[in-house]
């Protein structure tokens, strides 16, 4: 399988300073998240791979397709959503995705039914002939991703497509945005700050800072490994509960308040935990999946010191 | 994707050839142009000045018709139709180009700028290149139509009316007509699309663009009348391209300034134009 996104020692050197240092990682999922905390390079490798900065060393591709040779073919396959308020506001929300699908190459007759088709698929249907300069923030935000699918990319890059919106305006871009991963068609690159959207979209994420990838994991994968680790609250003497705990192959900690963590060993079953504490007579107040949330996931990555 | 189903679905259909791409701008911008009745009012009154000049050739080569018009006018002999008729021709329909200019202009880039519309345009197959090629485009073709097409559909009238011995004589008038004001209209677009690059309100833009001329007359005739020399002209963008004209159209008569010199402002003001595009026309900006 091509992979979506392919950095091979990316740097970029803007104004004498290295915004993006050494990316080397492949991304292969139908969803991929990009975060990092502001400054880190998200929207800089965005801008490299969409080939408006130059790369100072090493290459990217995308979809098979060398940044620094193929840039015309990458921008015929990807569609981009920018993240600042970017439209032409004298035009009608209908004239601006057709002339945006012009340019992408459709002919005239099919750039206006296909705009009218993105309209509706985003949820301007209704608001299509009137200027994209009168639009809510909200409906700005999609006029500008019926922009971006409306010629048929193969993937789509989204950056902070969830930014000003209310919660029943995020969530219904996020349902779009799960609708488009979905289908099949297409790929996704999410560049979000809010941790949420990236963990309810994304299957792989790509974690930036300060120019350096920290870390770059298939979310699906690492929720899977997370399964074997349990948190139980206990009440009442434990009676060598622990013990017997390690002595089946698990790797426990006893903390205060008659909490444990444990990581299941092979073979062992969470039906096993419970008859060990029936055995010994030990109340379990609460037993909780320890998943590793993105959250932790990124807050670990941030305390990453340096590549 | 129908609308009806409202699910996403890719587009495998036919794309047009990327060199015809550029005409995409000007198609949507004259469409929105022409929504404007002042523009679309100015634009019909600058054919008025070729409807006269036609009429003007065809009396003038039957004086006769005109006879019928006016009593006496039989006995009028007629005016030589030289390189002097299609100068003052190009430089009428010149002003009217500039006029043009000042308000359509200063609306190309700007308002891109100020919508941070232009990732929009560069995240496709589309260049910086063809963006400029377009937006030139829509000045370019509207002020063709009022500048050199008429130009040279007079001249042909003026052919058709005059005999053989006067083609033979004035055929180098053809490849003047178009060059004199293709050139004009080269440096007008170009110095209107730069100026709407570096300047986001229109109004100001329009303005700047008209004080470019006059300011630089004006302070090209005080350095002239200070120094005591012609070189205030460099800075004089309306007497450069006058004296370019002369040598074109072969009226270089009354001339004080040289036409290498002329030719020489005129690059480095269209030099001076690329480079600004160059440098405001991209994707985003890099600050130092």
């Amino acid at each position: 399988m091509t992979p979506v996104i392919q950095l091979e020692n990316l740097s970029v050197r803007l104004g004498n300073r290295d915004i993006l240092r050494s990316l080397t990682g492949t991304l292969t999922g139908r969803s991929i998240g990009l975060l990092g905390p502001n400054g880190a390079g998200k929207s800089t490798l965005i801008n490299t791979l969409l080939g408006f900065y130059p790369p100072s060393s090493g290459t990217a591709k995308i979809l098979g397709n060398d940044i620094r040779t193929n840039a015309n073919e990458i921008r015929r396959i990807v569609g981009y959503m920018p993240e600042n308020d970017t439209f032409i506001g004298t035009m009608s929300a209908v004239a601006f995705v057709r002339m945006m699908a012009e340019l992408s190459g459709l002919p005239p007759d099919a750039a206006l039914e296909r705009a009218h088709e993105a309209l509706f698929y985003v949820g301007l249907g209704e608001a299509r002939y009137r200027m994209v300069g009168t639009y809510s923030l909200g409906m700005k935000q999609l006029a500008k991703l019926a922009q971006a699918i409306v010629h048929g990319p193969k993937l789509v890059i989204l950056d902070e497509p969830t930014n000003g919106l209310d919660p029943p305006a995020r969530v219904r871009m996020l349902k779009l945005i799960k609708e488009m991963r979905d289908s099949g068609t297409m790929n996704i690159v999410l560049c979000s700050h809010l941790l949420r959207d990236v963990e309810d979209t994304c299957e792989e994420v790509l974690i930036l800072k300060q120019g350096e990838l920290v870390y770059s994991a298939n979310l699906e994968e690492e929720r899977k490994l997370n399964r074997r680790f349990l948190e139980l609250e206990t009440y009442g003497v434990q009676n060598g509960f622990v013990e017997a705990a390690e002595m089946l192959g698990c790797e426990c900690a006893s903390l205060s308040g008659g909490r444990v963590k444990l990581i299941l060993g092979d073979g062992v079953e969470i039906r096993d935990i419970y008859k060990l504490a029936l055995d010994r007579d030990l109340q379990l107040r609460r037993l909780s999946y320890r998943r590793d949330s993105l959250e932790d996931i990124f807050l670990k990555a941030m305390e990453f010191k340096g590549a | 994707m129908a609308v009806y189903k409202r699910t996403y679905k890719g587009y495998e259909g036919l794309l047009t050839p990327e060199w015809s791409r550029f005409l995409i701008l000007p198609r949507y911008a004259w469409a929105s142009l022409f929504k404007q009745r002042f523009l679309l009012i100015l634009y019909v009154v600058c054919f008025f000045y070729p409807i006269g000049c036609a009429v003007f050739l065809y009396f003038n080569a039957n004086l006769g018709a005109l006879a019928n018009l006016i009593p006496g006018a039989g006995q009028m002999k007629g005016f030589a139709i030289s390189g002097n008729f299609f100068e003052i021709f190009t430089a009428v329909q010149g002003s009217l180009a500039f006029i043009m200019t000042s308000f359509i202009g200063p609306g190309l880039v700007s308002p891109d700028l100020a919508n941070n519309a232009l990732p929009l345009y560069f995240c496709r197959p589309f260049s910086r290149t063809e963006y400029v090629l377009g937006k030139l485009g829509v000045v370019a073709f509207l002020l063709s139509f009022i500048t050199w097409i008429p130009g040279l559909a007079l001249f042909l009238m003026q052919w058709s009316l005059a005999d053989a011995k006067w083609f033979g004589e004035n055929s180098w008038l053809a490849p003047a007509i178009f060059l004199s004001s293709f050139i004009w209209i080269l440096l007008i677009s170009f110095l209107a699309l730069a100026i709407s690059a570096w300047v986001r309100w229109k109004v100001v833009a329009g303005a700047l663009l008209l004080l470019i001329f006059f300011l630089g007359s004006g302070l090209g005739a005080a350095i002239n009348a200070v120094m005591r020399t012609e070189k205030g002209a460099w800075i004089d963008i309306g007497k450069n391209i006058t004296r370019v004209w002369q040598e074109l159209f072969r009226q270089s008569e009354s001339a004080t300034i040289s036409v290498e010199e002329a030719w020489t402002s005129l690059l480095c003001v269209l030099a001076l134009c690329l480079w600004l595009l160059w440098k405001k026309i991209r994707a985003y900006e890099v600050i130092q």
